[in-house]
């Protein structure tokens, strides 16, 4: 008789672990990559230039490709997104860039693999070029930073460029953010995210303050003291919960923190069920699930209280969960955990559909329960105002407050990523931090010092 | 069913598609092949005098385009470098097997009577078809006053055409070389000569690219390049322009023509016959792909002429040559817009800048509903076509011919200060 569920680290071998976590979608080879880069039509005003939120000129960088100028092509990728690397590998391309390829129209399905070309030209720089930009005479600013997500190290990159010298201070020992600790292994295989910070702060004038929190090391008031401004990319640190029975039971935890454990361990060690349930319908709960799924767990259930539409999964995220053995159940809203003798055995959920008034309705007495000795929930994160507690930061939505040129309510402090209001995507974060720091600079230039 | 059946100055081929005098025709071993594959005739490749020639390594360049290998192939190779014994031997033998196919033999010896006197009786001893005058080869050879030094000068055309005439029974094709300024030159002197055809063209003189690391020419032989003779698709529209001068000039008229130059398919050969050829010849394709294009070839060829209700190769001979004019004899009143299918535009927009930066601004770029919007500005446009052929759409932008009122040329028209006035 267990003590608790059955939960245990090291259902497979380092073999299995180690393909398994893996890089999911291998690089092109040279060859492919012209191809590839061949069939481009070198658009004018190219749509998929539009659909790219950090608006990387595409056509031409492909171009360049197809010339073999690659020291080119890298150059006008990481000029509108340093995180260029990263973007190609996380990016969901069906929503964005590769979305609006015409060539959708032209032949059904096969746009340009605009993701992949772009990890080519980056991967080629990384490589062979090392950092392509330089500094600008020192200007003596100082600019603090709190956050080393995406939008903290696009911004600080920036900044740098202009010649700024900026302190980057983060809760977390290692600087990255969500890419260190919260996109699929898979899809950042071979510790890419320290390579790509690496690679970033080479340009120098950056330094980075690990394990300083927020809220307890500094406020932003005592920030915006000792520096010239203040970029704020916090990210997201709450998470919803489901508020239902048995929530506390061991086995119960937050998908985020169950993808930081195995993104931050070595993966035989990380403790993982032999029976999931992961409840949510995004990005993270995918990622939950299929990693769940590769670290050995036998049997791994998607559970979403919508239909597939509804889900803020893509397609193709949704099919590449199926295709790695989860199952998806649509419909079904959690109502309690189930425990047999204390321990966590299984999920209750009540079968639901679209009601008279076109809303999702429940039948509290329609319910079924799924089996499970770990159950994760991803079902959202949020914004924690708590580290801005008693400054003049409006918050709004649940988000901090932004103009147009990023600002924040208090002179002099900007914010941007996923704790600002817009889409919780890498390729946001890096195009918001990347237009703060052009804020920021311009807003200097501008008062003539 | 069609019938590809050709007779050439008196040489008969199950189809008109021969394989040029090239590496392909160079030896038995390939012939043999390329005939089993279903090729009409071959001119064997250029034979000259013993002692052979020698070869240099590193003999070819190629021209590739977005992805697209050998659209142009160029050439520093000279003529066949074998014993002469050896090639009459083995023309002779596939002669003998297959004597329902051509067999013609390209030739080039000395610019004296008594060469060609010598190698004729060899030659004609074989069986074989017909010879070719190789006066084209623009490398290499025309440094030892051969090939195209004999092909760009009339007088000598004339001159060695009217030696293998008065030396030999056989036809006499002269191979011509489009190096040259006006083609009708070195036809004419061929006619005069005594030529039964021409042929064309030869290879183009060309450097096909530069190695930018060795800094030399390519091919690159031992660290240097130099020019070489320029084939393949990329020829095409020279070897057209060519064949339609010979065809619609009033003196040749009547001269066969056997047309080369970067034929690759059906359609390409259906072109050359439209502009006056009879048969054809095939070099690089062969060379890229092997025999077996044959097969799409005379497929393809049989196919389009039946649905045109061509029934013999003679009926699709010159049926374009009416109709390649002079400029001046084009009608100035015509006018034709492009014209964009909405429901086919994938909105690339390279119709809009390709007009909008090096045409007439004449296709207005906007957004309707929030979408990307191209339309033609019917009075903006001159007919140019060019982006029609920017489209990456097939029959996306079509070019819409407009009604025409009666003919007015150039050499009537009032902008023209020098117009004949009818009546003075
Ligand atoms: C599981 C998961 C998978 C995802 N997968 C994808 C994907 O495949 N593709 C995609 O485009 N997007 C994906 N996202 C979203 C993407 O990761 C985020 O949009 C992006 O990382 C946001 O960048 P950011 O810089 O705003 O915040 P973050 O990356 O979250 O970085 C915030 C940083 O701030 C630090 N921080 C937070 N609070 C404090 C504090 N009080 N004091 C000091 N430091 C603090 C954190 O330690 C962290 O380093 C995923 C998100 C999750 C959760
Ligand atoms: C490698 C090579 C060698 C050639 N040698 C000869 C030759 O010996 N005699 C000749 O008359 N033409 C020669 N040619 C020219 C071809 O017969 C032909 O005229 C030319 O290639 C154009 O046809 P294409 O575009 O189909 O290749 C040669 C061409 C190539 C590519
Ligand atoms: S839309 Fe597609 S084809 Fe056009 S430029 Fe972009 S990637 Fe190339
Ligand atoms: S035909 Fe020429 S002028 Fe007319 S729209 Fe097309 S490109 Fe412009
Ligand atoms: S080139 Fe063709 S497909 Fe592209 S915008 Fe113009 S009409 Fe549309």
């Amino acid at each position: 008789m267990p003590q608790g569920p059955d939960i245990a680290p090291g259902r497979l071998t380092d073999v299995e672990l180690a393909l398994n976590f893996s890089d999911a979608h291998p690089p092109l080879t040279h060859a492919q990559a012209v191809v590839e880069a061949d069939r481009c039509f070198y658009c004018y005003d190219a749509p998929c230039i539009e659909a790219c939120p950090t608006g990387i000129d595409i056509p031409r960088f492909i171009r360049a490709i197809a010339t073999d100028n690659m020291a080119g092509s890298a150059r006008i990728i990481l000029e509108s997104n340093i995180l260029g690397g990263s973007c190609a590998r996380v990016c969901p391309t069906e929503i964005l860039c590769e979305q609006k390829c015409v060539h959708n129209t032209r032949e059904e399905g096969q746009p340009i693999r605009i993701g992949m070309l772009q990890r080519h030209a980056t991967d080629w720089q990384m490589d062979h070029g090392g950092q392509p930009f330089t500094r600008a005479a020192p200007t003596g600013q100082r600019i603090a930073i709190v956050g080393a997500g995406p939008a903290g190290l696009a911004c600080a990159h920036r900044l740098a460029m202009h010649g700024h010298d900026v302190v980057i201070h983060d809760r977390h020992a290692l600087a990255g953010g969500l890419n260190e600790y919260g996109v699929a292994a898979y899809k950042l295989a071979d510790d890419f995210a320290q390579r790509e910070v690496d690679f970033l702060l080479s340009i120098g004038g950056i330094t980075f303050e690990g394990g300083k929190v927020l809220g307890r090391n500094m406020t932003v008031a005592s920030l915006r003291r000792e520096y010239d401004a203040v970029f704020l990319a916090v990210g997201l640190a709450g998470v919803r919960s489901l508020g239902i029975e048995g929530e506390d039971l061991d086995g119960v935890m937050n998908a985020v923190d169950f993808i930081e454990g195995l993104r931050s361990a070595n993966r035989q060690t990380v403790p993982v069920g032999r029976r999931v349930v992961v409840i949510g319908g995004g990005n993270t709960a995918v990622d939950a699930a299929v990693q769940a799924r590769r670290l050995g767990a036998e049997d791994v259930t998607l559970v979403y209280r919508r239909g597939a539409e509804n889900m803020s999964a893509t397609p193709v995220e949704r099919e590449w969960a199926q295709t790695n053995g989860v199952t998806v159940r649509l419909w079904a809203a959690p109502v309690r955990l189930v425990a047999r003798d204390g321990v966590l055995d299984g999920i209750e959920f009540a079968r639901g559909r679209i009601g008279p008034d076109g809303r999702p309705a429940y039948d509290p007495d329609d319910t079924f329960v799924v089996a499970a000795d770990m159950v994760l929930k991803a079902v959202g994160q949020t914004f924690m105002p708590d580290p801005l507690n008693g400054e003049s930061i409006a918050i709004s939505g649940g988000r901090i407050m932004v103009d147009a040129t990023g600002q924040t309510t208090m002179q002099g402090v900007y914010a941007g990523g996923d704790c600002t209001p817009g889409e919780d995507l890498t390729v946001a974060a890096v195009r918001d931090g990347r237009d703060a720091a052009e804020a920021i600079h311009a807003a200097y230039m501008a008062a003539g010092r | 069913m069609a019938d590809l059946r050709t007779n050439f100055v008196g040489i008969r081929s199950p189809n008109p598609f021969w394989l040029a005098s090239a590496p392909p025709t160079d030896k038995e071993y390939n012939v043999r092949r390329a005939f089993e594959a279903g090729w009409g005739g071959v001119v064997w490749k250029t034979l000259g005098e013993d002692p052979p020639v020698v070869n240099v390594s590193s003999r070819y360049g190629s021209l590739d385009y977005n992805g697209t290998r050998m659209i142009g192939l160029n050439n520093i190779e000279l003529i066949s470098d074998r014993p002469l014994a050896t090639n009459i031997a083995e023309i002779k033998s596939v002669k003998r097997d297959y004597p329902d196919r051509a067999v013609v033999v390209s030739l080039m010896v000395p610019c004296v009577e008594e060469s060609w006197k010598a190698i004729l009786p060899i030659v004609e001893e074989t069986g074989a078809d017909g010879i070719e005058l190789n006066f084209g080869c623009p490398h290499g050879m025309s440094e030892r006053n051969m090939g195209a030094a004999v092909g760009q000068v009339p007088e000598y055309v004339e001159m060695v055409t009217r030696w293998c005439k008065q030396n030999t029974r056989m036809p006499v094709i002269v191979k011509l070389t489009p190096n040259i300024t006006n083609i009708l030159m070195p036809a004419r002197a061929a006619l005069r000569g005594g030529a039964d055809a021409v042929s064309l063209i030869n290879t183009v003189q060309s450097v096909i690219g530069v190695d930018l690391d060795l800094m030399a020419p390519m091919p690159v032989v031992d660290g240097q390049g130099t020019h070489g003779g320029y084939c393949g698709p990329a020829v095409k529209p020279i070897a057209l322009r060519m064949i339609g001068d010979i065809a619609r000039d009033p003196e040749l008229a009547r001269l066969p023509i056997s047309g080369i130059g970067g034929i690759g398919s059906w359609r390409d050969a259906a072109e050359f016959l439209a502009m006056g050829a009879t048969t054809l010849q095939v070099c690089t394709a062969a060379m890229h792909y092997g025999f077996r294009i044959v097969e799409d070839m005379t497929d393809g060829l049989s196919a389009w002429m039946d649905q045109k209700g061509y029934a013999t190769i003679a009926d699709v001979t010159g049926r374009a040559v009416e109709r390649f004019v002079p400029w001046n004899r084009l009608n100035m009143k015509f006018k034709t817009i492009a014209k964009i299918d909405q429901d086919a535009c994938i909105k690339c927009g390279l119709c809009h800048i390709a007009c909008e930066d090096t045409s007439h601004q004449a296709i207005a770029r906007s957004k309707v509903d929030g979408e990307r919007h191209y339309e033609v500005i019917d009075e903006e446009c001159v007919g140019c076509n060019l982006c029609a052929h920017v489209c990456p759409v097939d029959e996306c932008i079509t070019m819409q011919p407009q009604p025409v009122d009666g003919v007015l040329t150039w050499p009537e028209h009032p902008s023209n200060p020098a117009r004949v006035t009818v009546g003075s």
